[in-house]
């Protein structure tokens, strides 16, 4: 992708051997016994490419023989798909590089899927890199959207340099078509219960002792003081126009009466004002909290790529003519210093005696 | 071990970039400092560049070097706040083969230069700052330190080329600080738009490039000017007065700059384009009696660090480049003769750029800065007064044309008076004999 | 110890802009940097050398303008450098990327053999993050990818212990030698080199290689043919029509201030006003 060079000369002619393969799959990001809700989203984008293609829509289950697994087959027909493939084995309780992409590989080249989806989370960018160079076949990453050209094949368009444009991809000769999903930007399709309908289990034949990478453990995020920004619902976040490190504490303190998380933009970390995993955009953390509160931000591509899964963006910025106001939904114009601890004091007051002020 | 070199340059701009690669092709061992992440970072403008003094150092600079679009036409305005009048001065002579004056963007040039350099044979080292000089108890210059850790090296001559603000000079007392009175602020943003725009707002072809150069209100009374400069894909705007003047009149430069973009006759020039570069940088507008010591024992100053800026035709890199070939030409012919860096020894250097149009012009107009500083009407009367005759003259009214001229002339001696307007003529003539 | 840290030179992309009719990117004034990810896999390269000793050399794919960011991480203190240029590699995607690079990395440890390979998370241009893995997965090397920090490494077992950052938590793992580690932004404050450092980077000879030199037989594989990913087309996203919407309230009231903004709030976000009560209880 470094290059943009034209490849409209590429035309379709797919070898005869991969005419076989048929069907969309997603993969069902199973971990700890949780499904992440970007595989919910894929199985309902799945679903349209599907039945644009007629074929069947089919989810892909790795995980442990705990019972788990097979809830979370259970749910993907729920949400739409029209079988599922497990492979259970203990081998796979944790997520882990090895024994994941060897199931994957073996369930693509036993089974012959054309489109096989992932979440662009960790995992899915762990594993989808090493499939797809394992198949040879072409991945497209982080993709905000996807749809079926006349030709059947998948138009998988991403954004790309850090947020300025968008392009379309094609894998046009090689299968299966590839592609990670970035969360939260499909719709959460609407849960129907509906009865297990088939399953192809698949044998995982494995031994622990030929994989050599070992999980020795597993500290969650609850259990740890760690920065929870990606994941947070509500991000305050602040930037220069703050005038001083010590103005940060305005932005903490909206921030826990809020009940989210604080962040900041680059030259703050820079500074020393504000340690490097506060950092919200392209080259910190990617946001897509309900509600996120900037002030005393530009909103520069960099902070802006971060930020613009948000579904509400509130700007505090003295300046009316500052970039972020091009994509803010609502904007104060106002002293950060002011608005801040303003803001702080009527949303603890609106909350009630459960949030009190700090001090 | 503390590395030594034959020679040390300061800085990576034209001036620096000159001396090195003079000094690296003469055979010497040169070390070029450069505090910017690669040469050029710190120099984000457009420009224009004066091709002669840059052929005499690579003569085949113009297959190479990346430049935006030679001049061929360039106007001179004068604006008050509704129009502009003045000259405008277009010939196909000037698309020549070997033009004259072309529109760079300095970040690129300088790194190309900067790669001139280092074929040449000498040691680049960016992103490190010089923050001293060592001297010796006799005051003989001997080296510098560094901000980075082990940072001292040693060298025979240093090249101070770090640029108008030249803190190391000032700092090892070398020269007085620079005073506000001279040295003007210029702030200057890149408008790009794509170069069929460019080409057809200002009837272009090919790579031919327009250069206007404004004066009058758009400085709010102050001494100064403004500037417009077409490169390949963008168009440099800018305007800079002095900072002496900025300090009285409370202006901020971003404010005239706004303002004269938003002027009616620059407005359509720029409109729909992506402003992405905005730089403010200091000129110095002292002239010849500004120009401080500029050699010593083990030490030479060279571009705008030594104040070599001809403000009035708007020529820097060009001293600049001058400045730092003829230090280095000087530094070579001292070595070939055995002869050591001392201030005696170096002086050689000060009687080069005398007998050079590099001093020649600098006293021509030594007393230009000063007239303009202590004479705002040249920045407020005199180009409304200007505009307001053309609107009389020009308009179509049934008012008869000998009436018209009285009225020109009456608003003038109104404004002014007779001797006013005499001693203006006087002032200006004076200041540019 | 061995280490190879892939670097890749990008176009800053603070300074990127789309030529608004032809929406290709205009790269004219645009400098190029070491790619910011790249930095964090570099400094953690350099601190296991530092403390275990060995040699971390650069390696980069790209135009030779591309030696600029090479000298810069050699500055930085690492020790070689070997840039990949040739024009058989121009239009490459990742499969192919990583096909050249995981040759030369063979290349490379046919003199010295390779105990870790270090990647960024992913680049800014491509924003990928599959070289790394591709690189890994082509060598037969353990793939440890979104490292916060490497704790150990045991050089005589050959074990390595990492914190990976995982949804919803961090693994710590295990895993031997050779090795392809990403690490994660933020993981350490990238160091200044010495001035011996910056003198000697100035001097060195970026070793540059053809596709011949570094290995590579099959040029099927590398760049346009060896991509079997198609760019369709290029294009600007939509600019969101509107600006944003300001909130009327007086600038000298913080109050009021605070009050309409609350209530601007809560009429967009329907629900925000329950959930926040619902946070606050618990
Ligand atoms: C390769 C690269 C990667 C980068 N990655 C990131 C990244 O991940 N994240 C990031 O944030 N940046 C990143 N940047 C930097 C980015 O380009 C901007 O420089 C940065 O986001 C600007 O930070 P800022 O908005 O805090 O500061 P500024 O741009 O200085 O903006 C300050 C704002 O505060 C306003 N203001 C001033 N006073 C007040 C006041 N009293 N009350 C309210 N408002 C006030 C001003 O009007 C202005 O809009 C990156 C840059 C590069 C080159
Ligand atoms: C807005 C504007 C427009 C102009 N337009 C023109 C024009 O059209 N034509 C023209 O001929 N001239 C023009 N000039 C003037 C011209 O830019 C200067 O005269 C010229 O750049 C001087 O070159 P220099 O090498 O002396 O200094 P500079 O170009 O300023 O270079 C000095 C270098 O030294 C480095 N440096 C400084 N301190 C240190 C340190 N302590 N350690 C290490 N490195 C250091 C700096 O980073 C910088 O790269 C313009 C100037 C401005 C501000
Ligand atoms: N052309 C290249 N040269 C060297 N390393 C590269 C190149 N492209 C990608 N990489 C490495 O692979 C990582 C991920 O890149 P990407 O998959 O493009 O996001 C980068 O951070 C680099 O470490």
């Amino acid at each position: 992708m470094s290059n943009e060079a034209p490849r409209s000369a590429a035309k379709k002619q797919l070898p005869e051997h991969f005419k076989a393969y048929t069907g969309v799959w997603v993969y069902i990001e199973l971990e700890r016994g949780q499904v992440h809700s970007v595989s919910w989203e894929l199985l309902g984008e799945g679903r349209k490419l599907a039945d644009q293609l007629k074929v069947p829509l089919a989810a892909v289950v790795l995980g442990p023989p705990d019972g788990s697994a097979r809830a979370a087959v259970a749910d993907s027909f729920c949400y739409g798909a029209d079988r599922a493939y497990l492979m259970e084995s203990a081998l796979l309780a944790d997520y882990r590089n090895e024994p994941y992409t060897r199931a994957m590989t073996d369930l693509v080249n036993t089974h012959k899927p054309e489109v096989l989806l992932l979440g662009a989370t960790t995992l899915g960018r762990d594993l989808a890199g090493s499939v797809a160079t394992t198949l040879k076949t072409g991945l497209t990453a982080d993709c905000t959207e996807l749809a079926i050209d006349a030709e059947r094949s998948l138009a998988a368009t991403r954004p790309t340099f850090g947020g300025s444009l968008l392009c379309t991809i094609m894998t046009l000769n090689v299968r299966p078509q590839m592609a990670t999903i970035r969360p939260r930007v499909m719709a959460m399709p609407q849960r129907v219960d509906a009865p297990v309908g088939e399953v192809v289990e698949v044998p995982f034949d494995m031994a622990e002792d030929t994989i050599i990478t070992k999980v020795i453990d597993f500290i969650a995020d609850s259990s740890r003081d760690k920065v929870q920004l990606a994941y947070a619902d509500i991000v305050v976040a602040g930037g220069l126009g703050l005038g001083n490190a010590d103005n940060l504490r305005h932005v903490r303190e909206l921030a826990r009466v809020l009940g989210g998380e604080w962040g900041c933009s680059r030259p703050l970390v820079q500074k020393g004002w504000a340690p490097a995993d506060r950092q919200i955009g392209q080259t910190g953390k990617t946001i897509r909290p309900k509600l996120y509160i900037a002030a005393g931000i530009s909103g520069a591509i960099q902070h802006r790529v971060g930020v613009e899964g948000a579904d509400l963006i509130l700007a505090i910025n003295t300046d009316k003519a500052a970039p972020i106001l091009d994509f803010a939904h609502y904007a104060l114009i106002a002293d950060a210093a002011v608005a801040l601890p303003a803001l702080t004091t009527a949303f603890a007051r609106r909350l009630g005696p459960a949030v009190r002020l700090a001090g | 071990m503390i590395e030594k070199f034959d020679a040390i340059v300061v800085g990576a701009g034209p001036s620096g970039n000159a001396a090195a690669y003079t000094l690296a092709k003469g055979g010497l061992s040169v070390l070029q400092i450069e505090r910017g992440e690669y040469p050029g970072s710190k120099n984000v403008q457009g420009a224009i560049l004066y091709a002669d003094m840059l052929e005499r150092i690579i003569p085949e600079f113009r297959d190479e070097a990346p430049l935006e679009r030679h001049i061929i036409e360039q106007r001179l305005w004068m604006l008050d706040e509704h129009s502009h009048m003045g000259t405008h001065f277009r010939s196909d002579v000037f698309n020549e083969a070997k033009p004259n004056r072309y529109t760079i963007v300095r970040a690129q040039f300088d790194r190309w230069f900067s790669r001139k350099v280092k074929e040449a044979g000498a040691t680049v080292v960016c992103e490190t700052t010089v923050t001293g000089l060592l001297r010796d108890p006799a005051g003989r210059v001997y080296g510098l330190t560094t901000d980075r850790e082990g940072g001292e090296v040693h060298a025979d001559v240093v090249i101070l080329a770090d640029g108008v603000n030249s803190l190391i000079a000032e700092r090892a007392g070398l020269r007085p600080k620079v005073r506000p009175e001279h040295v003007a602020l210029a702030v200057k943003e890149m408008h790009f738009l794509p170069r069929e725009v460019i080409d057809q707002r200002f009837g272009l072809k090919e790579n031919e490039g327009v250069v206007i150069e404004m004066a009058g209100t758009i400085t709010a009374g102050m001494a100064g000017t403004g500037f417009l400069y077409t490169n390949g894909e963008s168009i440099s705007v800018g305007v800079g007065c002095l900072v002496s003047d900025f300090k009285e009149n409370g202006t901020s430069p971003y404010v005239l700059l706004d303002r004269m973009k938003r002027h009616p006759s620059i407005a359509p020039l720029i409109a729909d384009s992506e402003v992405k570069e905005y730089a403010a940088h200091l000129i110095p507008e002292g002239g010849y009696d500004a120009i401080p010591a500029i050699h010593g024992d083990g030490w030479m100053i060279v571009g705008d660090s030594g104040q070599f800026v001809n403000a009035m035709h708007r020529e820097g890199s060009n001293l600049a480049m001058t400045t730092g070939r003829v230090a280095a030409e000087t530094v070579l012919e001292l070595r070939s003769t055995g002869k050591h860096m001392t201030a005696h020894n170096l002086s050689v250097y000060r009687k080069k750029l005398e007998a050079s149009f590099v001093m020649k012009d600098l006293k021509k107009y030594r007393r230009l800065p000063s007239t303009l500083h202590d004479n705002k009407q040249f920045f407020t009367d005199y180009p409304r007064l200007l505009a307001r005759a053309a609107e009389t003259w020009f308009r179509v009214d049934g008012v008869e044309k000998k009436q018209k001229e009285r009225e020109m002339v009456g608003s003038f001696f109104k404004s002014r008076g007779l001797r006013g307007l005499i001693s203006d003529a006087f002032k200006v003539a004076r200041a540019w004999r | 110890m061995h280490i190879v840290v892939c670097i890749k030179q990008v176009p800053d992309s603070a300074q990127i802009r789309v030529h608004p009719v032809t929406n290709t990117i205009m790269r004219q004034g645009v400098p190029t940097i070491i790619n910011p990810y790249d930095l964090f896999s570099l400094e953690a390269a350099l601190a296991i050398r530092d403390e275990h000793g060995g040699t971390v050399t650069v390696l980069s794919m790209g135009p030779p303008m591309a030696a600029d960011s090479l000298r810069r991480a050699l500055s930085i203190g690492a020790d070689r450098a070997v840039l990949l240029t040739d024009r058989f590699f121009a239009g490459s995607d990742t499969l192919a990327t990583s096909y050249a690079l995981a040759t030369a990395i063979t290349k490379i440890a046919s003199d010295q053999p390779v105990d870790m390979v270090f990647c960024g998370k992913q680049t800014i241009d491509g924003d990928t993050a599959q070289v790394g893995p591709g690189i890994a997965r082509r060598l037969g090397f353990h793939q440890l990818t979104y490292v916060e920090s490497v704790e150990t490494i045991d050089r005589a077992r050959r074990t390595v212990i990492v914190r990976r950052r995982a949804e919803g938590g961090v693994q710590v793992l295990r895993s031997e030698l050779p090795c392809m580690v990403t690490m994660l932004e933020g993981s350490a404050v990238v160091r200044r080199g010495s001035m011996a450092d910056a003198l000697r980077a100035a001097r060195a000879d970026v070793t540059t290689w053809s596709a011949k030199d570094a290995g590579i037989e099959d040029i099927s594989q590398c760049g346009l043919r060896g991509s079997p990913t198609v760019v369709r087309k290029v294009f600007a996203p939509q600019p969101r029509k509107e600006k944003a919407v300001l909130i009327e309230a007086s600038a000298h009231d913080p109050v009021h201030m605070a009050e309409a903004t609350i209530d601007t709030l809560f009429a967009a976000l329907p629900g925000l006003n329950a959930e926040l009560h619902a946070a606050a209880a618990r």
